[in-house]
């Protein structure tokens, strides 16, 4: 057997079903070898989606995401990928070809230092240097992948590497000796954690995207209704609980809910669990949970203590932890769960229900998630973009679901929402995928519209057509006296056209009503479809400016019991907050 | 926070390509200082050992021991308690010696500090010491006025005191 056939059934072996790829000079040994094999590979028509998709596919499905790049530039193409993944924690193994071996270090055509550059971008990287490698290689990039924090492994295959033979062992035993991701948490710890919840007044919940990785939404809603601990999510935490519960408060941060963050700003204890306090997350770090005893649970030691100090670190895996952290308050039975605390949030959160509904022209953007909202259903994966577009659905969309949002958090990487939403429909073809992007954002990545043509993949792509960077442009506005530099996007392209020419249905969206309509009957038709959305580009979404604390928002919420234009948000959110 | 302190910290890495670029990297990525980095063989095979000497408050030197273990290839690291701890550097100093008088002074001092003379040539005396790092720069000190030529440092290199090992 040549390297390249032990790759391929090293990976039939991790129980890979796709990769996601693009060939070239340095692997056409191992195409020419796909080529007979029953692996299905997707081309794509840029290697940055090739890695976004794996991407989506891993965070869709929880399995190993694989995408398949040649050396020099197809690797730095898929630089973008990796990098949001590793923000992210998404377990992807990105396999690039290199030239042979003989020729490594000559700046030989198409080489680039592919373990150099992807160093500082993955969990881990490895380059074979004889075929007998591979098996064992193979093995270990999906265990380090997949365990522990997960995160992306590159495989860097130099291209004789790939024809040399080698006896092929099935069972390979992998040798890790610098890498045991600690699981179980101290048991010490989670004693002192479940006194301190026990004896809180006002206890809140932060969940991260450890809570979906570790599939802990279960006890992460046990252990909320069980101590009465309204729960708020990070963005890459959406969907861990489900946010039409009592107890959910929505998104923390830059651009969260109300509710989210003033109870964080009033909390006597935070229970955050799998989240690493981004400062999109925090505001002002001194601001921070200031009244509370913090409590942080993560499985990656060195998330504990590198941007918010806290009382009580646990180390492990969150669904065993919490469900420890449930047996020992319930053990206590000094739970003191306060109804004063959930009836306190309960009512503030009844005074700033997000306004959706406009009657206007163009959509208001909150219209627009409304009824996005009412076409899709519970499983519904939904991948956004980057900008405004991804903060409205950060915001507003009500997620029920693990692993039913998708979006670039760490990185913010414009592109990402449309070639994520095509991984995450190849892993879960029983679910509808809808992905919102931004006019912008989509344009980085349209050519993935041949993509989901030629291979038939049903997404729908929403895009929320406002002519803008419209997250740029929103802080020029706010920040840089409207001084609109270089955000402007003009009237080129008409969406409809371009999906069109390349033979996906599209159609325009306008006026308010109409979406829900549209974007059912584009899920329901099983073809890939694109909906080019008017939006109003002056709609500006309240936010917490950077380097301030998470009550200092600018800009009014627009909400059901409050409709007045200018009353300015800060005193009113303050008084109504009880301050 | 507590304040600024030199730390030794030592760590077993897998004896492989890259590993050097992987620590290296990390320190620079991360912003955090480092004074000097030593690598050799260990007591195992394949397993090499790494004598970082590094700056910074308790905060900072946390996130560079968890960090350096989140490295794959890194199997264990220890922040070496200085108390308790043997550090050695070796130094080479090239001295310009071209007189008797001067060569008889050089040497003097490399006896007085127990260094020793490894290579002479009528215009050089090439000067071996082994030890603390402040020893080695007090030599340094001593010699400097003969004028120095060249001058070669590992960088310490350290273990704990007694049946320790990290
Ligand atoms: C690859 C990349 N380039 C630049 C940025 C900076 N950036 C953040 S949001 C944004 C504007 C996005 O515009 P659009 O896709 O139209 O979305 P909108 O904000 O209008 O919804 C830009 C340029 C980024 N996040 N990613
Ligand atoms: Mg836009």
């Amino acid at each position: 057997m040549r390297g390249g056939e032990a790759l391929l059934k090293s990976l039939e072996n991790q129980g890979v079903d796709v990769v996601f790829g693009y060939p070239g000079g340095q692997l056409l040994p191992l195409y020419d070898m796909i080529y007979d094999s029953d692996l299905k590979h997707i081309l794509v028509r840029h290697e940055q989606c090739a890695a976004h998709a794996a991407d989506g596919y891993a965070r869709a499905s929880g399995k190993v995401g694989v995408c398949i790049a040649t050396s020099g530039p197809g690797a730095t193409n898929l630089v973008t990928g990796i990098a949001t993944a590793y923000m992210d924690s998404s377990p992807i193994v990105a396999i690039a070809g290199q030239v042979p071996t003989g020729l490594i270090g000559n700046d030989a055509f198409q080489e680039v230092d592919t373990i150099g550059m992807t160093m500082p971008i993955t969990k881990h990287n490895f380059q074979p240097i004889t075929s007998k490698e591979i098996p064992e290689m193979v093995k270990s990039a999906f265990y380090i992948a997949g365990t522990g924090r997960p995160g992306p492994v590159v495989l860097d295959l130099p291209k004789d590497v790939q024809e040399q033979e080698l006896d092929f062992e099935n069972d390979v035993k992998i040798t890790l000796p610098g890498y045991k991701p600690t699981r179980k948490g101290h048991p010490l710890q989670i004693k002192r954690a479940a006194s301190l919840i026990g004896s809180a007044k006002k206890p809140v919940i932060l969940a991260g995207g450890g809570v979906i990785i570790s599939n802990s939404s279960e006890e992460l809603l046990k252990l909320s209704e069980l101590v009465g601990a309204p729960v708020t999510t990070s963005l890459l935490g959406k969907g861990s609980f489900p946010e039409d519960h009592d107890l959910s408060l929505g998104m923390l941060g830059m651009h969260g809910r109300l509710p989210a963050n003033f109870a964080v700003d009033k909390c006597d204890c935070l229970i955050a669990v799998g989240c690493r306090f981004s400062d999109r997350t925090t505001g002002k770090i001194s601001e921070f949970a200031k009244n509370a005893k913090i409590v942080h649970i993560d499985i990656d030691p060195a998330e504990i203590g590198k941007n918010v100090d806290v009382d009580i670190p646990i180390v492990g895996d969150a669904k065993i932890i919490l469900s420890n952290l449930i047996r020992a308050i319930s053990q206590n039975k000094m739970s003191s769960k306060s109804m004063e605390w959930v009836n306190r949030v309960k009512n503030f959160k009844q005074t700033c229900i997000p306004k959706m509904s406009f009657d206007n022209m163009p959509l208001k953007p909150q219209q627009v998630i409304k009824e996005i909202s009412e076409a899709v259903d519970d499983d519904t994966i939904m991948t956004t973009d980057v900008g405004q577009n991804q903060m409205w659905m950060a915001h507003y969309f009500t997620s029920r679901k693990p692993k039913t949002f998708l979006s670039s958090g760490g990185l913010g990487t414009m592109g990402f929402g449309f070639p994520a939403a095509i991984g995450a429909k190849v892993a879960m073809p029983e679910s509808d995928v809808v992905a919102v992007c931004g006019d912008g954002g989509f344009l980085m990545v349209s050519q993935e519209l041949a993509t989901v043509k030629e291979y038939d993949i049903p997404v729908v792509i929403c895009v929320l057509d406002n002519r803008y960077l419209g997250m740029v442009a929103q802080w020029q506005n706010l920040f840089y006296e409207k001084r609109l530099s270089h955000t402007h996007l003009g009237e080129s392209p008409d969406f409809v056209k371009l999906a069109e020419a390349f033979g996906v249905a599209a159609n325009r969206v306008e006026r308010p009503g109409e979406l829900r309509e549209v974007l059912s009957s584009a899920i329901n038709s099983g073809e890939p479809t694109l909906i080019d959305i008017t939006i109003d580009p002056d709609e500006i979404l309240p936010m917490v400016p950077p380097g301030c604390g998470l009550t200092e928002i600018v800009g009014e919420y627009k909400t059901e019991s409050n409709n007045s234009e200018d009353v300015p948000y800060r005193e009113t959110a303050k008084e109504r907050a009880g301050d | 926070m507590d304040d600024q302190r030199t730390h030794i910290i030592s760590a077993l890495v897998l004896h492989k390509p890259g590993v050097l670029q992987r620590v290296a990297g990390l320190f620079t990525r991360r912003g955090f200082n480092i004074e000097s980095i030593t690598v050799g063989t260990s007591e195992q095979e394949d397993i090499a050992r790494m004598t970082i000497i590094a700056k910074g408050d308790g905060k900072v030197l946390e996130q560079i021991t968890k960090q350096l273990n989140k490295i794959i290839d890194v199997i264990k690291v220890r922040d070496l308690e200085p108390e308790n701890t043997v550090k050695r550097e070796l130094c080479l100093i090239k001295v310009h010696s071209p007189t008797e008088k001067v060569r008889a002074e050089v040497v003097q001092y490399v006896n007085i500090f127990r260094g020793r003379v490894i290579d002479v040539s009528p215009e050089t005396l090439t000067i071996e010491m082994t030890g603390a790092s402040d020893k080695i720069d007090a030599l340094i000190d001593l010699v400097k006025g003969f004028g120095i030529k060249e001058i070669a440092r590992t960088g310490p290199t350290a273990m704990s005191r007694g049946i320790k090992t990290i």
